[in-house]
């Protein structure tokens, strides 16, 4: 049986512990709510500009946009997001699992894969795992700028406009709900078609002016509130997923100091036990 | 029965209305637009100004700050840069950032500044219009 001032010291070791994790759980939950506010403000925009850009997708343009071009896959870009800090749970490696099995069924089919990276953790991923990377940009903040987000967004673009890559994918994660997240891997170009029972057949929009500035005003938007939309997303995930982490890491201290208190009154009665025990032995002996 | 037209107006910070119009009136790059249900598919930018959508006897007013308008047939979607309903404009504030502008303007300035400056105060000039029509429509006071 342990010493009781050994175990004294320990008790404190995990309740100072506990406080910080503690107030790290309450400073998640405050951030939390604000970044689920901003998320959900966010949404219906990258929703309804996902839609219209489906329906021009569905559209037979006279301007064959290179953003809208449909090409046999080759090559693939990623456009990874994934926090700057750590400590919230499973997140960033349930998105890294989701990039790396994507990645290896690409491999397989012999798809050569570029990565672009938002945020510390993934950035430190990608070196370690290898891959090819062509852009980063990390230390977004709580409230997350679409300027500051403007170089990974814009390489991927370029790249694919040049025919670099074929395929663009986001891989961020979903907020469900405060105790669930979903790593999800979306494609971002080429557009997805949306379904359109209503409009059949041979049909173009009126564009004003012209096609080409208004594409390119639109897919512009488009990408960057898709990406925004992710990021943003993912933060309230991960203020979430902090939360809920440092709950459980709360009431583990928990559960262990209580375990560390019944040693600790073992040790010490067994202390108080034995030194009667030996008062008692020397009085007889007397 | 009436025929009417889905209009939905979302920007980046929130969706701003939903619901059905019998007219919708919309600041297109080339000149303001009148839409009618079963318009045909168009696709336009906005410049900064006033978006009317008139159902029945009333008329929403808002404000959009550029953006973008896809017409269907059976539906308006537009996806403003930024989006304020009519009674939300903060005149004073508008005033405010308009001075800021023009202040900049008269100032030497790269061409970068140069232009961020100029569409400031394009969208102020545009806001303040919009405030100074309604007044004159009596929406505003």
């Amino acid at each position: 049986m342990a010493h009781a001032k050994e175990i004294r010291g320990q008790i404190k070791s995990v309740k100072n512990t506990q406080k910080i994790t503690r107030a790290m759980e309450m400073v998640a939950a405050s951030k939390m709510r604000r970044a689920q506010e901003r998320m959900r403000a966010a949404r219906p925009y990258a929703e309804k500009i996902r839609k219209v850009l489906g329906h021009v997708a569905n559209a037979h343009p006279e301007y064959n946009h290179p953003l809208l071009q449909v090409r046999e896959v080759k090559k693939a870009g990623f456009i990874v997001v994934t926090t700057d800090r750590g400590l919230c749970g499973a997140l960033n490696v349930n998105v890294l699992r989701a990039l790396v099995l994507k990645m290896r069924e690409f491999h397989d089919q012999g798809v050569a894969v570029q990565v672009a990276v938002m945020g510390g953790k993934g950035l430190g991923f990608i070196k370690r795992f290898g891959g090819k990377l062509v852009a980063e940009v990390s230390g977004l903040g709580d409230r997350p700028h679409l300027a500051d987000m403007l170089g990974p967004i814009q390489v991927m673009a370029e790249a694919y406009a040049k025919g670099e890559v074929d395929v663009v994918y986001v891989v961020s994660s979903r907020f469900i709900n405060t105790m669930l997240q979903k790593a999800t891997v979306e494609q971002l170009l080429p557009v997805e078609k949306v379904d359109m029972p209503a409009r059949q057949g041979m049909w173009d929009y009126i564009y004003e002016p012209e096609a080409r500035p208004v594409l390119d005003h639109l897919l512009q938007r488009y990408i960057e509130s898709v990406v925004y939309q992710g990021v943003v997303e993912h933060l309230a995930c991960e203020q979430s997923a902090r939360m809920v982490a440092m709950k459980s890491a709360s009431d583990n201290a928990k559960r262990l100091i209580g375990d560390l208190q019944l040693a600790y009154n073992k040790a010490r009665q067994a202390a108080i036990t034995k030194e009667i025990a030996e008062i008692s032995a020397g009085a007889a002996a007397v | 029965m009436a025929m009417t037209i889905d209009v939905q107006v979302v920007s980046t910070e929130g969706s701003i209305y939903e619901g059905v119009a019998d007219m919708v009136v919309a600041p297109g790059e080339m000149g303001e637009l009148g839409i009618l249900p079963q318009h045909a598919p168009l696709l336009t930018r906005l410049r900064p100004g006033e978006l009317r959508i008139l159902h029945g006897a009333e008329t929403e007013y808002l404000f959009v700050n550029g953006g973008i308008l896809e017409i269907q047939p059976d539906r308006i979607t537009v996806l403003a840069d930024g989006a304020e309903r009519a009674v939300d404009i903060d005149e004073a504030k508008a005033v405010a950032a308009k001075e800021r502008a023009e202040a900049l303007l008269a100032g030497h300035l790269d061409e970068m500044d140069y232009a961020r400056a100029q569409g400031e105060l394009l969208e102020q000039i545009a806001r303040l219009r919009a405030i100074q029509r309604l007044r004159e429509r009596g929406v505003l006071r």
